[in-house]
């Protein structure tokens, strides 16, 4: 599968287009022209007639780009409809703060995000533009400077968890950490942990509660925290009609946010309730977005696709703690490399009884249960 | 060529003219297809967040029904089977119909899964070649080549048969024929991968029972037949297209097998989820009593339930089956029956208890209600405007002008 080409980028071509960018230094209202414009609100008018030939030279430089470069032909559709979709973009520029300069970038950027292919099969060329397109992206529409990193899983390491339910006492603080460095949508109160409050006496989910509102821990009671558990034989992988989550080499099980065509096969799919979906557009103040953003973890999602832990891929992969394990005041959560002997986590393996969900089901999660 | 244009103008030129009552119904349907239209334009600005999914039940009315279209798109098999490879002369008028509902219903499949995808304009990331398909991994990739493999089976085959018919020609058998045999495995082919998309998850083990592909086909060879035998009967007594009472009394006597064992297997469903209460029945428990006061489904089912025992009952009798005055009430009850059953009966509770025990229950938004009319509604126009073409060309009403010029 993993030979599969897919050939969907324009980048050269819209590179050869921003090349031909109109020089902006002359004029503060940003749609390039010096003559018929002021930077004063009541010549707007003015300002959009001449931006329409803004439009219009993206075309001449669509059609010249079609005549001298042999282009194939999905490329050169593709190159005279982006042409189009800028120029109509700037003679709607309306009463948007952004400049229409900033207007007509962000289609651009958009319309070459649209034809991007997936992660998977992507050259690194094509993963480094990508990943320009949508810091750009977030710098336009929301002013975060992000920084979105594509770093690989690391050699000889493959990520484990454990979660210590004596430890527990069900504060929630890796939820809210959770949240925080993952962006997640603040408008559905989306969480991609859950912590059960189980009655003694009994291991059994059905008769926990993960929608516990008073003082903990509350007694009679102990905490049970729940989250990807990245299995290694993970169903939700299997059965992705368009291959848009897979297992990285690190057994992370990630999902190409811009691939996912949001069909919600993994969501039935996945026994453990890991999986969220994007029902509505994700909102997170700018002031509050997380900068430090890995393409495959957390940086911001689009609504109608899938998404869920990734053991914070954005800090894993850089030899820190995922957020959830940094923020347990009490200790719960043993985070590591199952392949370092060395490791907390292969300690815990080798000293603790532990025990994992739904065993049974054959889906080898890398999440642990034990109890001092 | 001349006559692919001529035949494509007859064909609208039928399809829009006829008398006031046609103009209604079709109006009818058009209106109901524009609310449709308008609920989909609010869900695809807004998120799918304004149905009543969320992440515990996260499919809803759109997959239900889908599951539901797929048997009546498969029960086309039902007519084409006998007509075509068995010889059965009686079934010979009634198979373009049948195909024609093929044709309808999965169309309504694939607008059903289009509404609810989440990121519908990245449909292209589906399409082999340009884009990345999981096939054979996943369930979902197989259900889209067999549903878009049967819908042009049962497009080509009856315009061919049409289009010959058209010019005054006989179709050769021995072209299309090997096609109607591919289409009857295709047929059975597409309820068993739907089936298998949901029995192959061990996840949900609501659906994760091998009984649930033979209960689909066995299911949709009552609901089928039972459409058909409405929709002839309208046929019937609403044009000079005849359909003998022979064609009418054997789909009939299908439509009771199936019905029968359909019951037999619900029989087998029941006993293995109730005579030991286990957590793996917690979702048929929640289907037919209620959880913790949950009970949303409750009442759907056990309509259900009633409606299916009746209509069988009164269908294996003999006498009252032969009777229309019978036949047409029961065919109507069983196929709504099997409509609850199949559709939200099998999907909704699939997704509850969620996988670690938590009770959401799930309420169809107005939007969601709107767009699922609209696609019926789309479904009956398409079926309306094919079903009339072919009885205007069988009837010999429409045929090529170059005949008349030669």
């Amino acid at each position: 599968m993993s030979e599969k080409k897919t050939k969907f980028t324009l980048a050269d071509l819209f590179k050869r287009c921003q090349t031909q960018k109109i020089d902006t230094s002359k004029s503060s209202c940003g749609c390039g022209s010096e003559t018929n414009c002021s930077t004063n609100a009541d010549s707007q008018n003015s300002c959009e007639c001449k931006s329409n030939n803004h439009g219009l030279d993206e075309n001449d430089v669509a059609s010249n780009t079609l005549l001298n470069k042999p282009m194939n032909r999905r490329t050169a559709i593709a190159s005279m409809i982006g042409g189009t979709v800028a120029g109509t973009a700037v003679a709607s520029t309306g009463l948007s703060l952004l400049s229409t300069e900033e207007k007509r970038e962000k289609t651009l950027l958009k319309w070459q995000e649209y034809f991007k292919g997936n992660f998977q099969v992507m050259t690194d060329k094509e993963k480094a533009e990508t990943i320009h397109r949508l810091e750009r992206l977030a710098k336009i529409e929301k002013n975060v400077d992000v920084k979105i990193k594509g770093t690989q899983a690391q050699p000889n390491t493959l990520y484990g968890y454990a979660f210590n339910i004596s430890k527990c006492k069900g504060y929630r603080n890796c939820v809210d950490a959770c949240i925080k460095e993952n962006n997640l949508d603040r408008k559905s109160n989306m969480q991609y942990i859950r912590i059960f409050e189980m009655e003694n006496g009994k291991m059994d989910l059905e008769s926990g509660n993960a929608e516990y509102y008073h003082e903990v821990p509350a007694d009679g009671h102990f905490y049970m925290g729940t989250q990807c558990f990245q299995c290694a034989n993970p169903p939700c992988v299997e059965v992705c009609p368009v291959g848009a989550t897979w297992q990285e080499p690190d057994g992370i099980v990630v999902v190409d946010y811009d691939w996912c065509i949001g069909c919600r096969y993994c969501e039935a799919a996945c026994p453990y309730w890991a999986r969220r979906f994007n029902w509505n557009t994700p909102e997170v103040p700018a002031k509050e977005v997380n900068k430090n953003q890995h393409y495959l973890g957390n940086r911001e999602k689009k609504k109608g696709c899938v998404e869920k832990c990734t053991f914070c891929i954005q800090r894993t992969r850089e030899g820190r703690l995922p957020a959830c394990a940094e923020a347990c005041p009490t200790g719960a959560r043993v985070f590591g490399n199952l392949l370092d002997p060395n490791s907390e986590i292969r300690y815990v393996l080798e000293h603790k009884k532990v025990f994992r969900l739904k065993e049974d089901l054959g889906c080898e999660p890398k999440f642990w249960y034990f109890m001092d | 060529m001349a006559n692919l244009y001529y035949f494509i103008r007859d064909a609208l030129n039928t399809a829009t003219a006829g008398g006031k009552k046609y103009h209604l119904w079709m109006g009818m349907l058009t209106f109901v297809m524009l609310i449709g239209a308008y609920g989909y334009w609010i869900q695809l600005k807004e998120g799918l967040h304004v149905t009543g999914m969320n992440d515990h039940v996260s499919w809803g009315l759109y997959i239900s029904n889908f599951t539901f279209l797929v048997g009546l798109a498969a029960a086309a098999v039902m007519l084409v089977m006998p007509a075509y490879i068995l010889k059965d002369i009686d079934f010979d008028k009634a198979v373009l119909i049948g195909e024609g509902v093929a044709v309808a219903a999965l169309i309504m499949c694939l607008a059903f899964v289009t509404a609810d995808l989440g990121s519908p304009h990245r449909f292209w990331h589906l399409i082999p070649g340009i884009g990345y398909f999981n096939f054979p991994s996943s369930l979902l990739a197989w259900d889209v080549i067999v549903l878009n493999g049967y819908l042009i089976l049962n497009l080509s085959i009856p315009f061919y048969i049409l289009f010959y018919h058209y010019r005054d020609k006989l179709p050769q058998k021995k072209l299309y024929l090997p096609f109607v045999y591919l289409s009857v495995f295709w047929a059975v082919g597409i309820h068993m991968v739907t089936a298998f998309l949901l029995a192959g998850l061990p996840s949900r083990p609501f659906w994760n029972t091998s009984l649930l592909g033979p209960r689909f086909l066995a299911s949709a060879f009552a609901a089928g037949p039972a459409f058909m035998i409405l929709l002839l009967q309208f046929i019937r007594t609403n044009s000079q297209y005849k359909i003998r009472d022979e064609t009418v009394a054997k789909l009939a006597m299908i439509t009771t097998v199936a019905a029968q064992i359909n019951l037999i297997m619900l029989g087998s469903e029941l006993f293995k989820e109730f005579y030991r209460h286990t957590h793996h029945g917690l979702s048929a428990y929640y289907l037919f009593f209620g959880l913790e006061g949950h009970n949303a489904l409750r009442p759907w089912i056990w309509t259900s339930i009633t409606m299916n025992i009746i209509a069988t009952t009164i269908l294996t009798i003999h006498p009252l089956r032969r009777n229309s005055k019978w036949l047409n009430p029961m065919c109507l009850m069983l196929f709504v029956a099997i409509w609850i059953e199949k559709g939200f009966g099998l999907i909704i509770p699939g997704f509850i208890p969620s996988p670690l025990g938590e009770i959401v229950e799930y309420h169809p938004s107005w939007i969601e209600l709107s767009v699922t009319l609209g696609i019926w509604a789309m479904g009956l126009f398409i079926l309306t405007i094919l079903i009339r073409v072919a009885i205007y060309i069988e009837l010999g009403k429409i045929r090529s002008p170059k005949l008349s010029s030669t």
